[in-house]
């Protein structure tokens, strides 16, 4: 029913991209007003697309009409289709604020590129062939380098040299998977490779897992896994503030890897690859969490405490995703939504601060910002849902991976709860020397006064109400996914949507 | 030729590991392409190693050369290609802001001033 619409999400963005650099290049407002409806409308269809999937079972969009896996195809399940969902929402609250802040207006090309990269991230969430993916990756990133760099300044330019250089090694590596695992399977559509990689020989397992590693290790990068973390709290505090929003859905493109390949291709029970995956990805998961933990506790300023948190969210994501059970997978995708919102806010808080004073460093007070009230209860809001306290959406991500993982529970539980309790210091001691002793060191009487950018504080209001929709319909939200975590386990239906040829 | 092929690959990945654990961004960006030109050939051996062969298989043929890795290769060459472009370009913006070509950041300790200069 909806065949062709599973195109849309890739291409709606690119030709909006396109016509923007071609026909409104000067356009800021002409600009602005396209970007919003993109961005609107890209939501619209991916609503769309996620009932769709929700009531039919996998869906396959062959490119070119050409049958998979000779041809490229893509894939619409409840996974990928919740996750463009959660990337067009994300666009529309970030867009929203990126027009209100006039962060757009430093530099040339902002809603060019971010509608790029938003066709990147929605591609690389829809693909179902893996050379695919890696085409996707690299349009979102190449969009990524843009954005970053927006607007310049010494150290953006030398975080953004640092970050192009960790993922084009990223890129080889990735290519070296591809090449190695198209050299012993011959396919690399990924259901094609579910089905053919059960069924090799004794001489290709050791290649074989060499490759599945190496491709592991790409989608650690994106996630910031340890100890392949090192480019992000460089790049994301660099970032201008909206940018780095919008990129908190960008590590969660490398959990999204790791659970679809991880589950339809090299699940658990394979035959040559095994448990491989999980002791490597388990471990890195914990320490990922205990370093974003001190990371925060750390932090120099504002925006590398929200890198922090970002890096501890993936930590605790990936930790539930090592489970490989549909419940550890539920939790972790109702902990990736969450966090991509809670992180996004964090980082449009850290903007609205450092754009009202001279730094956002925690070292010392300075005078109250303007609109210091509402950032402030802005940033209790978004530090509760980060720390996982209740009653906001992250104590429930944090709750449903305890839950998941009892069988492990000594060690998991302790390391989350453990973390959880730094996380909570440094984000009490970050407020409290951002907003509590600035009155202290206030001058008597002039109040501080700054424009009200009220289309600002919409974009991250929204990202917060997203946070208490989570919170208050969290029911629902999780039997949902639940249904899809166990339809991701049972890859039956999603091979089958793919209709190989019979004994190719 | 396969070992001709193999120790080729090896020797671009090596050289290119080592120049990019340099702390300029010139070596960093030469490995950097070093280490495309050894993913590029490994691509290209994927398919197997065929010379004379034909690529679209028919009755007859003695064997059939992979067509699919070329197709791969020639898209990472133009992928890679384009990045080594962009991280020239980057490279060149930070050595002018910052009059040096360093790669690490130790200034890392100034708290970020959110992009206000």
């Amino acid at each position: 029913m909806m065949y062709h619409w599973i195109s849309a999400p890739v291409l709606l963005p690119a030709i909006m991209g396109a016509a923007m650099v071609l026909l409104m290049r000067n356009d800021l407002l002409l600009q602005r007003i396209f970007a919003l409806v993109s961005a609107l409308g890209l939501l619209a269809v991916s609503v769309a697309l996620l009932i769709a999937a929700s009531n039919e079972g996998p869906e396959v969009y062959k490119l070119g009409d050409w049958p998979a896996p000779f041809g490229i195809v893509l894939v619409l399940d409840r996974l990928s289709a919740l996750m463009v969902t959660l990337t067009a929402a994300l666009s529309v609250s970030v867009l929203l604020y990126t027009i209100g802040s006039g962060w757009d207006a430093r530099g040339r090309h902002f809603h060019a590129l971010f509608q790029f990269q938003l066709m990147g991230i929605c591609g690389a969430f829809l693909t179902g062939d893996a050379f695919n993916l890696f085409v996707f990756f690299e349009v979102l990133l190449i969009a990524s380098y843009g954005l970053m760099i927006h607007s310049g300044g010494r150290d953006r330019l030398r975080a953004g040299v640092q970050y192009i250089a960790f993922n084009l090694v990223g890129s080889s590596l990735f290519l070296f998977a591809l090449g190695a695992i198209y050299s012993i399977t011959g396919t690399l559509n990924i259901a094609d490779l579910a089905v053919k990689s059960a069924e090799l020989t004794e001489g290709d397992a050791a290649l074989f897992r060499v490759a599945a590693v190496m491709m592991m290790m790409v989608f650690a990068i994106k996630g910031a896994l340890v100890p392949l973390q090192f480019w992000l709290p460089g790049t994301y505090s660099n970032a201008p503030g909206p940018v780095a929003a919008l990129f908190a859905v960008m590590t969660k493109i490398g959990a999204y890897s790791i659970i679809r390949f991880g589950v339809i291709v090299l699940p658990p029970t394979h035959p040559i690859t095994g448990t491989l995956i999980v002791d490597l990805i388990l471990p890195a998961a914990l320490i990922t969490l205990i370093l974003g933990a001190l990371g925060i506790l750390g932090a120099t300023s504002l925006s590398r405490l929200a890198a922090f948190a970002a890096v501890a969210s993936m930590g605790t994501a990936f930790i539930a995703v090592s489970g490989f059970t549909p419940e550890s997978t539920a939790a972790a995708i109702y902990y990736m939504l969450h966090s991509t919102l809670a992180g996004a806010a964090l980082f449009l808080i850290s903007d609205l601060v450092s754009n009202r004073r001279a730094h956002d460093g925690l070292h010392q007070a300075l005078p109250p910002i303007a609109q210091a009230g509402l950032i402030s209860g802005l940033f209790m809001v978004s530090a509760i849902a980060t720390a996982g306290m209740p009653p906001l959406s992250g104590f429930i991500g944090k709750l449903l991976v305890l839950d998941a993982l009892r069988d492990q529970a000594a060690l998991v539980w302790s390391v989350i709860l453990v973390t959880s309790l730094m996380i909570i210091l440094g984000f009490a001691r970050a407020g409290s020397t951002l907003f509590w002793k600035a009155h202290a060191s206030a001058p008597e009487g002039e109040a501080p006064s700054h424009p009200a950018q009220a289309l600002a504080f919409v974009g991250l209001g929204s990202l917060i109400a997203g946070l208490v929709v989570m919170t208050l319909l969290a029911g629902p939200i999780i039997g949902w996914i639940e249904v899809t975590a166990e339809s991701l386990f049972d890859p039956a239906a999603y091979i089958a949507a793919n209709q190989l040829p019979e004994g190719n | 030729m396969e070992a001709l092929v193999s120790s080729a690959i090896g020797m671009m990945t090596a050289a290119g590991v080592y120049l990019m654990l340099r702390q300029r961004t010139f070596p960093v960006i030469v490995g950097l392409t070093l280490l495309t030109y050894a993913v590029n050939v490994f691509l290209f051996t994927s398919g197997r190693l065929a010379t004379n062969m034909p690529a679209i298989y028919g009755e007859g043929a003695p064997g059939y050369s992979d067509p699919l890795p070329q197709a791969l290769v020639l898209t990472a060459i133009v992928i890679s290609f384009g990045m080594t472009a962009v991280i020239v370009m980057m490279a060149l913006g930070a050595f002018l802001e910052a009059g040096h070509d360093k790669v690490d950041m130790n200034d890392e300790d100034t708290p970020t001033d959110g992009g206000q200069k």
